[in-house]
């Protein structure tokens, strides 16, 4: 890899990295390098500066906090993937990480570049926003809390400033509520053609509250609302998938397209909320 | 741009600001070919490059004559070779001597430095061309590139090294690709489906300019469109365009794995129209008695098809996975399974000299090997083939070691240095083992020849009297290894009048025929109809390759061969737009499958040995790709066949599976 000439940094503290995003026109944030680096190769992205926070491994870190969990930005996918308290309190981000690229990846990838690259491709601010996650970003002016919802702005476009530290991920514990990420690929380690998360509450035969929000059908992850509110009963899901798209705004490329993105976000739909409901 | 480091050269390179003024841009062969299409190369006046043709027997009374025809129309999506290590050049002058030494990420270092010989002016005697350990090639590096010369020239011109490495992006744009044809194929048959003519026309893309074999791929396959049937008449026809995109040459299977598709899916669509299995149609026409000399004119070495087509079949448990097939019918599930099949017979090892002549390929088939026995009793095998990832130190070092009765480890196998080895034809097209194979078994053979001589001279005994195994002569109760003969022939104190000292032995071999492997793959496929998803979930191969020097290397080349022949199949696909950017620029998008996306292959293997070299072997670096397309696609439409679909393009996408499912059912 050659990528155009840049100046490094390594930040040894969140309020370094934050002074040092603000010394230079155009600085960047390295974390784990998997979204970055390929942009770097490409010379697409020419940052004059690279702030590595790489070696910063008090933000990596996954804990309780009452009725959310708290999980540092630096927490790569593998550790999402086999941490206990992740497993017990949001199986959804455990399954969904594992869902990651490959093995390699998912050792050095992290949730906080992930979701502050913005690629609306990717499966993790996909599922953070069917689950009404707080994203914790530190930046000049203090520390501040951006719904997942909001975060995200368009094509590799969020909420973060150009002297913005995403440092945490605050996500509502899920307690009883059935749950899956389904994702399709043409191989096993591509970004997803479609990915769809599905999180159901329910009391016998009623739903109680549903979050659907789909992968790569529009810039950013997409909160499926017409679908959640025609979820009312168990027997609702067919017809739910049947709008999920309806608010969805898809990609046509070599993948797929965008009618058939359409199509196949109904399909997963509709076996997504069945898994969901039946968890 | 030269600089002393990369990073300076890549940096400097953006410097340069060249403005293009954009010509109209045509990406389909058969666009180019239309009327006011634009014209790649205004001198010609037409893009059409060459039409070549092959005619034998009374096509059209037989089509006129036949109870059924299969007419069928397939498109043979560009692929991009992809091997593991791109290509890359050091070339160091040593302005001393005026001599210039070329390292090159090639298959073809003799091949090469006749090329670049011709085109730079080095003189040949001064050019050393050395293809080291190279991290394949599938038929992109049998080539000569402009970076190569270029690399030659300013190495001369500056009196220092020079160094190029392709970037995985530049190999995109710039290294060869493969296939992109359109192929009409007709069978005309019997009522029971006896195939009795075959009718091939072919359009293929040759890009904007022709490479080292561009024109010539596609002929590669023009003797093997009636596949291993018996037909009475065949004709063929292919059409060469030139096209504004990168040039076509050799990719693994080069014309054969196009030819075998074309045969295999007809053969289909003909079981389907008179209503037989693919099975019952396939054992209807094989090909039965060899060496049988079929339609196209060529004469098929050996075989015995039933054998594989029988082996396979057990293999699978072809029953059980239709009954599965039907069940699922019966139960309406969305998840439909299809088997395909694919009894491939292609021919490989080339070549003889003269049929490449022919086709007016540039070079000669033959193949040579030079075996040195050190006075210390270690060998030396020297080959003009050039291994880059077929694992001729092992296998050839096999055939020294039987012979000699040597050790393997007492055997080195050297390659890939015009300053080492004996001029040679280099490795593509299965032609290693067929052909620079048996040069080394015959020089080896010489070696024995010369070593019994010795050993009857020192033993006192006639050459008649000796008996030889495991390297070690015996007669009367004296003996003398082969070793101790390669002592005395270097001290050459005690040799038979006029002999030459030394055990030394060269060997250069042109075949008297192609060899003809064969074999039957079967592929089993689940159809999610609901997505369009494709799951290849089992694989049976049963491949007669002659016969086999070494299971494992030759299982290896089936592996790999199988999965990129699935993978044409499947997911690879070089898309232009229409402008002519190449939209796959990067595998992101240009989907190479991994290991995750196929099952664990099902091997067998039978074997008739080739009747036409001393070893009875047959090449195998292809098969593989030449078999597995067809395979998977048959079983593509074949699980899709009850719902009425009878074709989906390459590569069967979820997409356009989807949307085939869909068209059926409206």
């Amino acid at each position: 890899m050659i990528p155009a000439p840049f100046d490094y940094e390594v930040a040894e503290s969140v309020d370094q990295a934050v002074e040092l995003l603000g010394s230079r026109d155009d600085a960047k944030l390295l974390a784990g390098g998997h979204s970055l680096i390929p942009l770097l190769r490409l010379r697409f992205a020419r940052p004059a500066l690279l702030v590595d926070i790489g070696r910063m491994d008090d933000l990596r870190y996954v804990r309780d906090a009452g009725e959310q969990l708290a999980i540092g930005a630096m927490t790569r996918h593998n550790d999402l993937q086999h941490n206990p308290l992740v497993q017990e309190h949001t199986p959804i981000l455990s399954h969904t990480a594992g869902l990651i690229g490959d093995p390699q990846v998912r050792h050095r990838g992290t949730i906080g570049g992930s979701v502050a690259h913005g690629d609306p491709a990717s499966d993790l601010p996909t599922v953070l926003t069917a689950l009404d996650a707080d994203l914790v970003v530190r930046g000049p002016g203090g520390e501040r809390t951006v719904p997942a919802e909001e975060f995200f702005r368009g094509v590799f476009e969020t909420a973060l400033g150009p002297q913005d530290v995403l440092t945490e991920i605050r996500i509502p514990k899920l307690g009883a509520a059935g749950w899956t990420y389904v994702k399709f690929t043409r191989r096993a380690q591509d970004w997803a053609t479609v990915g769809v998360a599905a999180v159901v509450r329910r009391t016998n035969g009623t739903i109680d509250a549903a979050a659907i929000a789909l992968t790569n059908m529009g810039p950013t992850p997409v909160r499926a609302r017409a679908a959640e509110g025609a979820l009312k009963t168990p027997d609702d899901a067919a017809g739910a998938a049947n709008v999920v798209a309806q608010e969805s705004d898809p990609p046509t490329d070599t993948s797929g397209s965008a009618d058939y993105r359409r199509h196949l976000a109904t399909v997963l739909a509709r076996r997504a909320l069945e898994e969901a409901i039946s968890r | 741009m030269i600089a002393e480091t990369r990073a300076e050269a890549r940096d400097a390179a953006e410097l340069v600001q060249v403005e293009y003024e954009p010509l109209p841009a045509v990406v389909d062969p058969e666009r180019a070919l239309e009327d006011g299409a634009p014209i790649v190369h205004d001198d010609f006046g037409t893009n059409s490059c060459y039409t070549w043709k092959l005619s034998a027997g009374d096509v059209d009374e037989e089509f006129g004559n036949a109870s059924v025809v299969v007419k069928e129309r397939y498109r043979q999506q560009r692929l991009i070779p992809n091997a593991m290590e791109p290509r890359g050049v050091i070339v160091q002058p040593f302005p001393a001597t005026g001599e210039l030494t070329m390292w090159s990420a090639t298959q073809i270092p003799h091949i090469a430095r006749v090329t670049l010989s011709m085109v730079t002016g080095v003189p040949e005697a001064k050019l050393r061309v050395v293809a080291p350990d190279v991290g394949g090639g599938f038929g992109s590096k049998l080539n000569v590139y402009a970076e190569e010369a270029l690399a030659l020239v300013l190495a001369r011109k500056l009196g220092r090294p020079i160094k190029w490495i392709e970037t995985r992006t530049e190999g995109y744009q710039a290294t060869i690709h493969g296939r992109d044809q359109i192929q009409e194929i007709e069978l005309a048959a019997t009522s029971e489906g006896k195939i009795r003519a075959v009718r091939a026309k072919l359009t293929v893309a040759m890009g904007a300019y022709l490479q080292l074999v561009t024109p010539g791929v596609p002929l590669l396959g023009a003797w093997l469109y009636s596949g291993a049937y018996d037909v009475v008449a065949y004709d063929f026809e292919c059409t060469g365009v030139f096209t504004t995109t990168t040039p076509t040459d050799a990719y693994r299977g080069a014309g054969r794995p196009e030819a075998t598709y074309a045969i295999e899916r007809a053969i289909d669509a003909l079981a389907r129209k008179v209503g037989k299995d693919p099975v019952e149609i396939r054992r209807l026409n094989f090909l039965r008695e060899f060496p049988k000399t079929i339609a196209s004119g060529l004469t098929v070495d050996s075989g015995d098809y039933d054998a594989h087509l029988d082996a396979a079949l057990e293999l699978l448990d072809y029953d059980a996975v239709r009954k599965d097939q039907a069940e699922r019918r019966e139960r309406r599930d969305t998840k439909e399974v299809g088997i395909g099949f694919s009894t491939y017979l292609e021919m490989c090892g080339l070549a003889p000299s003269r049929i490449l002549g022919a086709i007016r390929y540039g070079a000669g088939g033959w193949d040579a090997a030079t075996i040195r026995f050190l006075p210390t009793g270690t060998v030396q095998v020297l080959i003009g083939t050039s291994p880059h990832g077929q694992s001729h130190e092992t296998t050839f070092a096999q055939i020294v070691a039987d012979q000699l009765g040597v050790g393997y480890d007492e055997i080195e196998v050297l390659h890939g240095d015009t300053a080492v080895t004996p001029l040679g034809m280099d490795t593509y097209g299965s032609r290693s083992l067929t052909v620079g194979g048996i040069a080394v078994y015959k020089a080896a053979e010489r070696i024995v020849e010369k070593a019994r001589k010795i050993a009857a001279h020192q033993l006192e005994v006639g050459e008649d009297e000796l008996a030889y195994d495991g390297g070690r002569f015996t007669a009367n109760g004296g003996a003398l290894t082969t070793k101790e003969i390669a002592l005395q022939a270097w001290t050459a104190h005690n040799l038979p009048d006029g002999m030459e000292p030394g055990l030394e032995a060269s060997y250069v071999f042109d075949p008297e025929n192609f060899s003809w492997p064969a074999g039957t793959h079967i592929a089993v496929v689940e159809i999610d109809t609901e997505t369009g998803n494709v799951d290849l979930i089992r694989y049976v191969a049963v491949d007669d390759v002659g016969k086999v020097i070494n299971p494992d290397v030759v299982a290896g080349q089936i592996h790999g061969g199988v999965t990129q022949g699935v993978a044409q199949a499947l997911w690879e696909e070089a898309v232009y737009d229409d402008d002519g950017n190449l939209i796959t620029g990067s595998m992101v998008n240009y989907l190479v499958p991994s290991a995750a996306e196929v099952p664990s292959f099902e091997l067998g293997s039978t074997e008739t040995p080739s009747p036409t070299n001393p070893l009875g072997v047959k090449g195998v670096g292809e098969t593989g790709t030449i078999a597995s397309t067809a395979a998977v696609m048959n079983a593509v439409v074949d699980a899709l066949s009850a719902r009425g679909v009878t074709d989906i393009d390459m590569p069967a996408t979820p997409e356009r599976v989807w949307r085939a499912v869909k068209e059926v059912a409206s």
